[in-house]
C-alpha cells in the first residue's frame, strides 16, 4: 500500500472531523435558507456518522516521521470522544434552538476535537502542543458563547489566561527537553532521559502544566469560576471531552517517553492523586450551584483517574480508559439534566432541585442513576470504573492510597446522595415545572442512561479495551 | 438446578411492578413473585437435602461458575451450602412478611415495591456468592434502596437517619474493599491472582498479611452487623425507617454482615482470626452488655427493638469470635432466629403504630384488650427475643454461650458470664414493655374503636412465628442442615493452627 492511501486510512478519524467542518463552513458560506431546526438536525446526523466511521477500518501506523501514530488503543480513545461530543450535540439542542450562531459554535467545537484528535495522535511533543493549541483556543470562544452574560465572558477571560500559562509551562518544559535531549520524538525520550537537574526540572514543568489541563489540586484554582460561567453544553465538554483527552496523553507520555522515572512520577501522582480527591470532595459539598458543584465533583474523580494512571499496568492504563468512558455516559446524564432545567426552567441552583421528582419523575431518576454512577454504586457503571481504578492502584502495593481512596468515596457519596434527597425527599412549593423535551435530547439521556447500565455490566468493553492497552 | 433464578425473580418482579398502574396491581405482582421466590427456596431446600443424603460432600452445591472479566480473574461463581441455605430461607421469609405488611402502602407504591424487591435481590445475590467481588457487589447493591426507602417513607428525622445509615455503611464497605484487596493480591495461583472464595481458602496466605487486611474486612462487615462502637447507625435508621423497611433492615441487612465476617473474613483468613478473637470477643460483649443497658431506657417501641438489635447481633459476633464448632453453629442459628424475631417484632409495632399512631411505651396501654391478635403476636417476639424456651432465641442462645464455654481460658468465660448475665437485663426491658404497652388498663378511650388485624398481617405474622417455633420446638434440622459446614470452617481454622 502506497502513502497516499495511508495518508487516508490511519487519519480517517480526523478526516471525518474534517469533513462535517467543511460541510458547515460551505452551509454558512452559501445558504441563507437553513432554519435551525434543520442545521441542527444536519450537525446530529453528521456526527452520528462520524461516530460510527470511527468503528471500521482499524489499521496501525505511523506517519510524517512518527509526527502522527495511531493504534486500536488510540482509535478507541478517539471513538469516546467523538461518542461524547454526539451526545453533547444532541444536548445542545434546547439551548441553540434560538441561537443565530449555531453554525459557529459547531465549527469551533469540532475544530476543538480535532485538536485534541491530533494531540492524542501525536508522537512528538511538538506535535502534542500543536493539537492541544488547536483544541484550547476555540474552547475560549465557547465559553463566551452566550454573549450577553457578564458571566460568560470572565469564564472565557480565566480560561484564556490559565489556558495560556498551562501552555507556557508545556512549552517552557518541551523546549528544556529538547535542549538536554536533542529530540522531541515520544518514543526516542527514554534512552536520552538520565536523570540531570535540567530534566526533572523540565519533567515538573510537563507534570505541572498537565495538572492544569486535567485540574488536578494545586492546579485547579480555574476551574469552578470557568464552569459555572460557561454555557451548560461547553461545561460538559470542558469536564468530559477536553479533560478526558488530555488524561489520554497524558498517560501515553508518562508511559512512553518518562518511563525511566516510573518512581519518581509514581510518588507525585501519590500527593496530586490524594490532594485532588481530597479538596474536590470537601469543596464539591460547599457549593450551592449545581454547576460549580459538579465542577468540583469532576476535579474529585480526576483524583480517582490518577489512581490508575500510576497503577502503570495495561490493567491500569485499561481502567482509566475505561472509567473515562463511563465518566463520558454518567457526567453526561448529570449535565444532560442539568442543562435542560437551566435551558428551560433557567434554574441553576440546588436548592431548585427540591422535590423535582413530584414534577419530573423520568428526569429524576435520570439524574440520580447519573449521581449514583459518578459515586460508585452497583449496579452502575461507576461502580465498575471505580473498582477497577482502585484495584490497578493496589497492584503497586500501597494500601494507604487505597484506604484513603475508598474513604473518599464515602465523602463523594454524602454529597451526590445530598441531592439525591433534595430530588425525592425534601418538599418545595416552587418546584421547577413539568419539562418538555425535544426528542433529541431524550435521545442523549437515554444513550447516557443505557451506558450507564450496560458498560459495567457486560463485562465486553472493559476485556476488549484490555485486550488492545498497554503499560509499562 | 440454576441457582441465578434467586436473583432473577425479584429482579424481573421489581421490573414488572414499573410496569403496573396503582396499587393493587403492584402488589398482587409483587406478591406473586414473591410467593414464587418463597416456593423456590423450599424447593431449594429439598433439592439441597436431596443432594447431601445420597453422598454428595463436596463443599458447595449447584455451583456455576461464569467468567466475568477475564484479565481480571473475576467470575460470577455462584454456589450453596447449609450456611447460606438458612440464610435464604430467612430472607424469603422476611421478603414475604414485608411484602404483605405494606399492602397499604400507598404513597409512591410503584417506587417501594420496587426498591423492597431490589433491596431483597441484592440480599440474595450476597448470600449465593462464591466470588469476592460479586459477593461486595451484591453488598454495596443493598445500601442505596435502603437510603431511599428510610429517606422517602420514613418517619421522625428520616433524612438524618437515612444519610447516616447509608453513610456508615459504605464506610463499612470501603472498608471490606481495602480488605478484598489486599487479600486478592497476596494470593497467588500459578502467578494469577484470584477472587474466588474457594481458590483463597485452599492457599496459605501468609500470617502477617492476614493480620493486616483482617481488621479491615472484619470491621467493615462489623458495620454491618452493628459491632460496636459502629453501631450507631442502627437505633436510627430502624426507627426513622417504615416498617418493611425496618423488618428488612433488622432481618436481613444485619444479618449480610455477620454472614460475611463468618466467611470472609474468619474463613480466609484463619490466622488472624485466631490473632484478633479476644478483640473481637471484648467488643461483641460490650456489644451486648451496652446494649442491653442502653435498651431499658428506650420510650419508643422501636428503639427498644433497635438497641435490642445491637446486643442480639453482639451474640453472632460473640459466636464467631469464640471460633468453637458449637459457637459458630449458635452464631448462624441466632443469625436466622434473631431475624425472624426481630422482623416479626418491628411488623407488630408497625400494625400498633398504624393503628394508634403512638409508638411511645406510656401513652399505649391495654392493647391486648382490643388488639387481641397485634398484642398476642407482640408479646411472643418479646418472648422470643428473651430466650424463653420454645421459640429460636433460646436455641441460638444457648448454643453461643455452650460454645463459649468450651474454651478453657478464663477471660473468655468471663466475657461468656456476662454475655449470659445480659438475659437478664433483656427479661427486663421485654417484660415492662410488654407491661406497659399491652397490658393494664385502657389508657386511651380513642383505643376502644381500634380494629385488629387484617388478613394480610395475620398471614404476615403469621409466617414469621412458624418459623420461630419451626426452630425453637425442632432445631435439629436447622442444626443439621448447617453442622457439616461449620465443622468445615472449624477443621480449616484449625489446619491453619496446625500449620503455624
Amino acid at each position: 500500500m502506497n502513502m497516499g492511501i495511508d495518508f487516508f486510512i490511519l487519519m480517517k478519524q480526523e478526516w471525518a472531523v474534517m469533513i462535517v467542518l467543511f460541510i458547515l463552513l460551505f452551509i454558512k458560506v452559501g445558504s441563507k435558507d437553513w432554519t435551525n431546526e434543520n442545521i441542527l438536525n444536519l450537525v446530529n446526523i453528521l456526527l452520528l456518522l462520524n461516530v460510527i466511521a470511527g468503528f471500521f477500518g482499524y489499521k496501525e501506523g505511523i506517519l510524517f516521521n512518527e509526527m502522527f501514530k495511531t493504534n486500536h488503543l488510540i482509535a478507541t480513545e478517539k471513538n469516546i470522544l467523538s461518542l461524547g461530543t454526539y451526545i453533547i450535540a444532541l444536548q445542545s439542542y434546547p439551548w441553540l434552538k434560538n441561537n443565530k450562531n449555531i453554525l459557529e459554535f459547531y465549527i469551533l467545537l469540532l475544530s476543538t476535537l480535532l485538536g485534541m484528535f491530533f494531540m492524542i495522535s501525536a508522537g512528538n511533543l511538538l506535535m502534542f502542543y500543536l493539537g492541544l493549541e488547536l483544541s484550547s483556543i476555540p474552547l475560549a470562544a465557547l465559553a463566551n458563547f452566550d454573549l450577553d452574560k457578564r458571566k460568560a465572558s470572565e469564564a472565557a477571560f480565566k480560561f484564556i489566561i490559565s489556558s495560556a500559562f498551562s501552555s507556557g509551562l508545556l512549552l517552557f518544559g518541551i523546549s528544556l527537553v529538547y535542549g538536554t535531549t536533542g529530540t522531541l520524538t515520544l518514543s526516542a525520550l527514554p534512552e536520552h532521559l538520565y536523570g540531570s537537574p535540567l530534566q526533572i526540572f523540565a519533567f515538573i514543568l510537563l507534570i505541572s502544566g498537565f495538572g492544569f489541563k486535567i485540574s488536578a489540586v494545586p492546579f485547579h484554582l480555574w476551574t469552578a469560576d470557568v464552569y459555572e460561567g460557561s454555557p451548560v453544553t461547553v461545561t460538559s465538554y470542558f469536564s468530559v471531552i477536553s479533560k478526558g483527552s488530555v488524561i489520554f496523553v497524558f498517560m501515553t507520555v508518562l508511559y512512553t517517553a518518562f518511563k525511566s522515572y516510573a518512581v519518581t512520577w509514581y510518588n507525585i501522582l501519590f500527593i496530586l492523586s490524594v490532594l485532588t480527591m481530597v479538596i474536590g470532595n470537601l469543596f464539591a459539598i460547599r457549593q450551592n450551584n449545581i454547576k460549580r458543584f459538579l465542577a468540583f465533583s469532576s476535579i474529585a474523580q480526576v483524583g480517582f483517574i490518577l489512581i490508575g494512571i500510576s497503577g502503570a499496568t495495561q490493567a491500569g492504563s485499561a481502567s482509566v480508559i475505561y472509567f473515562v468512558l463511563i465518566y463520558t455516559f454518567s457526567n453526561l446524564g448529570a449535565f444532560g439534566v442539568v442543562g435542560l432545567v437551566s435551558a428551560i426552567a433557567g434554574k441553576e441552583n440546588m436548592e431548585d432541585y427540591k422535590a423535582f421528582y413530584k414534577t419530573n419523575p423520568m428526569l429524576s431518576w435520570v439524574l440520580a442513576i447519573s449521581l449514583f454512577s459518578l459515586a460508585g454504586i452497583p449496579p452502575t457503571a461507576g461502580f465498575f470504573g471505580k473498582f477497577f481504578l482502585l484495584m490497578a492502584g493496589a497492584g503497586q502495593g500501597n494500601y494507604l492510597l487505597i484506604t484513603i481512596a475508598a474513604l473518599n468515596m464515602v465523602v463523594s457519596l454524602y454529597y451526590y446522595l445530598k441531592i439525591v434527597k433534595a430530588i425525592f425527599m425534601d418538599s418545595n412549593e416552587n418546584p421547577v415545572k413539568k419539562l418538555i423535551i425535544a426528542p433529541s435530547p431524550k435521545l442523549a439521556l437515554f444513550i447516557c442512561v443505557t451506558g450507564i447500565v450496560l458498560t459495567g455490566l457486560i463485562s465486553y468493553v472493559y476485556n476488549y479495551i484490555f485486550s488492545m492497552s498497554i503499560g509499562i | 438446578m440454576t441457582l441465578t433464578l434467586l436473583i432473577l425473580i425479584p429482579l424481573l418482579t421489581a421490573l414488572a411492578v414499573l410496569l403496573c398502574k396503582g396499587l393493587k396491581q403492584v402488589r398482587t405482582v409483587s406478591l406473586i413473585g414473591i410467593t414464587a421466590q418463597f416456593i423456590f427456596s423450599f424447593i431449594l431446600l429439598y433439592v439441597y437435602w436431596k443432594g447431601r443424603a445420597s453422598g454428595n460432600s463436596s463443599q458447595f452445591l449447584f455451583e456455576l461458575n461464569y467468567t466475568w472479566f477475564e484479565p481480571l480473574k473475576i467470575h460470577y461463581h455462584i454456589g450453596i451450602d447449609g450456611i447460606s441455605l438458612s440464610m435464604i430461607l430467612l430472607t424469603s421469609f422476611v421478603v414475604i412478611a414485608g411484602v404483605l405488611v405494606s399492602w397499604t402502602q400507598e404513597f409512591l407504591n410503584k417506587e417501594f415495591f420496587f426498591l423492597l424487591l431490589f433491596l431483597s435481590a441484592g440480599a440474595y445475590g450476597y448470600f449465593i456468592s462464591l466470588d469476592l467481588f460479586t459477593l461486595f457487589f451484591f453488598l454495596e447493591l443493598a445500601v442505596i434502596p435502603k437510603f431511599m426507602l428510610i429517606g422517602i417513607w420514613g418517619s421522625g428525622k428520616k433524612e438524618y437517619s437515612a444519610m447516616k445509615l447509608a453513610l456508615m455503611l459504605m464506610a463499612g464497605s470501603a472498608l471490606v474493599f481495602v480488605g478484598l484487596l489486599g487479600l486478592y493480591f497476596n494470593t497467588s495461583l500459578n502467578g494469577e491472582h484470584s477472587f474466588d472464595l474457594v481458590e483463597i481458602s485452599q492457599m496459605h496466605i501468609d500470617a502477617g498479611i492476614q493480620n493486616i487486611f483482617f481488621p479491615f474486612a472484619f470491621i467493615g462487615f462489623g458495620v454491618f452487623s452493628a459491632l460496636f462502637p459502629f453501631h450507631t447507625w442502627v437505633p436510627d435508621g430502624h426507627s426513622s425507617a417504615p416498617t418493611a423497611a425496618s423488618m428488612f433492615l433488622a432481618g436481613i441487612s444485619m444479618k449480610l454482615g455477620g454472614y460475611g465476617c463468618l466467611r470472609v473474613a474468619t474463613y480466609l483468613m484463619p490466622d488472624a482470626a485466631h490473632h484478633y478473637s479476644p478483640i473481637i470477643i471484648l467488643l461483641s460483649t460490650v456489644a451486648i452488655i451496652y446494649g442491653a443497658f442502653v435498651t431499658m431506657m428506650q420510650k419508643d417501641l422501636k428503639y427498644i427493638n433497635a438497641y435490642s438489635s445491637v446486643s442480639h447481633c453482639g451474640f453472632v459476633l460473640l459466636g464467631i469470635g469464640m471460633l468453637t464448632q458449637t459457637s459458630i453453629n449458635g452464631a448462624v442459628l441466632q443469625m436466622v432466629s434473631h431475624g425472624l424475631m426481630t422482623a416479626l417484632f418491628f411488623a407488630a409495632i408497625g400494625m400498633i403504630y398504624s393503628r394508634t399512631h403512638t409508638r411511645l411505651t406510656k401513652e399505649l396501654g391495654g392493647l391486648l384488650k382490643v388488639l387481641p391478635f397485634i398484642s398476642t403476636v407482640f408479646v411472643i417476639a418479646g418472648l422470643c427475643s428473651l430466650g424463653l424456651p420454645g421459640f429460636s432465641g433460646f436455641v441460638a442462645e444457648v448454643t453461643v454461650f455452650m460454645g463459649s464455654w468450651e474454651n478453657p481460658d478464663i477471660w473468655y468465660r468471663l466475657a461468656t458470664i456476662l454475655a449470659c448475665a445480659s438475659i437478664v437485663v433483656t427479661a427486663v426491658y421485654i417484660l415492662r414493655a410488654a407491661g406497659t404497652a399491652v397490658m393494664g388498663p385502657i389508657t386511651n378511650n380513642h383505643y376502644q374503636h381500634l380494629k385488629d388485624a387484617k388478613w394480610n398481617e395475620r398471614l404476615a405474622a403469621g409466617i414469621l412465628v412458624t418459623g420461630i417455633v419451626a426452630i425453637g420446638v425442632a432445631p435439629f434440622w436447622l442444626y443439621n442442615l448447617i453442622t457439616p459446614d461449620t465443622e468445615y470452617i472449624i477443621q480449616h481454622l484449625g489446619k491453619a493452627l496446625t500449620l503455624k
